[in-house]
């Protein structure tokens, strides 16, 4: 079954188009990694299949049920790049966490057992579990974006959609947070996520649909794990590497030339 | 003064628990653009013979529900949007009172200032009911709003009704604004919304903790501004609003002086060694 569908699909803001016919698929069980350069309009496909940037042209079916009519919206666990700016505002690690239950439980019904359970057990795949009465701003950056996986996994989705989720990132939690995803998958969880670069969450990735200039360029095999930097699909995705003749790069280093 | 000290206290118990959404979401001047819109509302009911407190809420709680939807479409144009309203709220407002049979400087100043000790019975029936109201829907639907403030897209994508819970806060707001007229007045509605939440988040590590904290703050704020603007004979909205104020800065001062007292009694956070090897010369 395939949990997430776009095909054909057109993106565009204020009269400008972002995306042109985007088509491409995540199997049951899959992780998929949406690479490209920043600009490239990656972002905006993964914010498209959320709902959150309207469709111009296309289709986008989620679980097999077009985008417009999909309601088991529990089903999806949304990680974004990072926690909404603070407004001063306390809020413990916790509480944030247990937002993630709503998608649950509905605004209506009262917390129970099994929130705080979840909330828990989120917390502990994260390893923030002894953060939980800290105030989220007193986190690290790295542990803020735990926070947010975290919050994603309390309502214990089938689909984590994760935009640049290693994007500033300290190297011990990205560590934590691919063991994190690690864990997801391998209880069948189906995993797309926007990269600028995949670094420890490499070994992963089961394919790579790379974004160039609001296109995709590339649908293949993801980039072997560290220590194959040879492979040619690595130089694709690398934010230093050469810019390609074939057109299909998404290196930054073409439009610093250009610039 | 039995019914002017019970007004305050809900109002005082009300106000706070739903300010820290608007403070959550840096609308902390909102409570204060819906007073100025509400003013017109008070206009029409004594320009109409109708009960004031009634068309104020009706009147604010359009507003609100503006408000809410220039901000939901954006927010460039959306400053400018809110400064007409305002003014032309309270401008109508002016023109409609003194187009009025009761009109005379005492009527505006009453609804802008408050005026705690003109309260009929039915008035203190209105505020019960009303504060009752939004004190339930603030406290039942605390981890939904919490949500949608502290995350609006993420709560969208959590398939919450994000549109209807905003709308509710902005029926609140107008709600809450209102029935605080009478005690505080427009002019200093909003202060009561934010000012216990401000003073509260000096010490608090929580959401949950900062909104009881600050429910606390607000109550006892209002029953002694009750008491003391009786005793001194101040008006009673301004003296509440500065015993708020006062709270928030012995708050701020003895948060500020218990970190230093800690900060000598503990010596700083163990500094991770450093990855290198540094040599002493």
């Amino acid at each position: 079954m395939t949990v997430v569908s776009v095909s054909h699909a057109a993106v565009g803001y204020d009269g400008r188009e972002i995306l042109h016919d985007v088509s491409f698929e995540v199997g049951a069980g899959e992780v998929v990694a949406i690479l490209g350069a920043n600009g490239s309009g990656k972002s905006t496909l993964i914010r498209t299949i959320l709902g959150l940037t309207p469709l111009t042209r296309g289709e986008i079916d989620l679980f097999g049920t077009p985008r417009r009519k999909f309601k088991d919206w529990a089903r999806i666990g949304y990680v974004p790049q990072r926690l909404g700016a603070g407004s001063g505002v306390p809020a413990t690690v916790g509480e944030v966490v247990a937002s993630g239950r709503l998608a649950r439980g509905g605004i209506f019904r009262l917390p129970r057992t099994a929130d705080k359970t979840a909330v828990r057990d989120a917390l502990t795949a994260v390893g923030l579990l002894d953060r939980i009465n800290d105030p989220v701003t007193t986190l690290s950056g790295g542990q803020q974006q735990r926070t947010l996986i975290a919050r994603a996994l309390a309502g214990k989705p089938d689909l984590l959609v994760l935009d640049e989720p290693t994007a500033g990132v300290d190297a011990a939690s990205q560590e934590a947070f691919a063991a994190a995803l690690g864990r997801f998958q391998s209880t069948g969880g189906s995993i797309l996520l926007v990269a600028h670069e995949l670094g420890p969450l490499r070994p992963l990735i089961d394919r790579a649909v790379v974004v160039h200039e609001g296109r995709i360029a590339h649908v293949g095999p993801p980039p072997e794990p560290a220590g194959h930097h040879a492979e040619p699909d690595h130089d694709h995705v690398h934010p230093h590497a050469v810019p390609q003749p074939t057109g299909i790069c998404v290196a930054p280093t073409d439009r610093i030339a250009a610039n | 003064m039995m019914r002017a000290l019970m007004g305050a206290l809900i109002i005082g118990l009300a106000a706070p628990a739903l300010g820290i959404y608007l403070v959550q979401r840096r609308l902390s001047l909102i409570g204060d653009g819906i007073g100025h819109v509400a003013l017109t509302g008070v206009g029409v009911g004594l320009l109409l013979n109708q009960s004031p407190v009634l068309s104020a809420v009706i009147v604010a709680a359009i507003g609100a529900v503006g408000v809410e939807l220039i901000r939901e479409r954006g927010r460039t144009s959306g400053d400018l949007a809110l400064a007409l309203l305002f003014y032309g709220g309270i401008a109508g407002g002016v023109v409609l009172v003194a187009l009025s049979d009761d009109a005379n400087s005492n009527s505006l100043v009453q609804y802008l200032f408050g005026s705690l000790i003109t309260t009929s019975p039915e008035d203190i029936a209105v505020i019960a009911v009303l504060g009752a109201a939004v004190l339930i829907a603030m406290v039942a639907f605390r981890p939904a709003l919490f949500a949608v403030c502290n995350d609006e897209e993420y709560a969208r994508v959590s398939g919450l009704p994000v549109r209807a819970l905003n709308i509710v806060m902005a029926v609140t707001t107008a709600v809450t604004v209102t029935i605080a007229m009478r005690t505080v007045g427009l002019l200093l509605v909003s202060a009561l919304m934010v000012i216990p939440v401000a003073a509260a988040q000096q010490v608090t590590r929580g959401f949950r903790t900062t909104m009881a904290a600050a429910m606390v703050i607000g109550l006892v704020a209002a029953g002694a501004g009750v008491v003391v603007s009786a005793e001194a004979d101040t008006p009673p909205g301004a003296t509440t609003v500065i015993l708020a104020l006062a709270v928030f800065v012995a708050i701020t001062i003895g948060a500020a002086g218990w970190r230093i007292v800690r900060r000598r009694s503990h010596p700083p956070h163990e500094v991770e060694p450093p990855d290198v090897v540094l040599q002493k010369v």
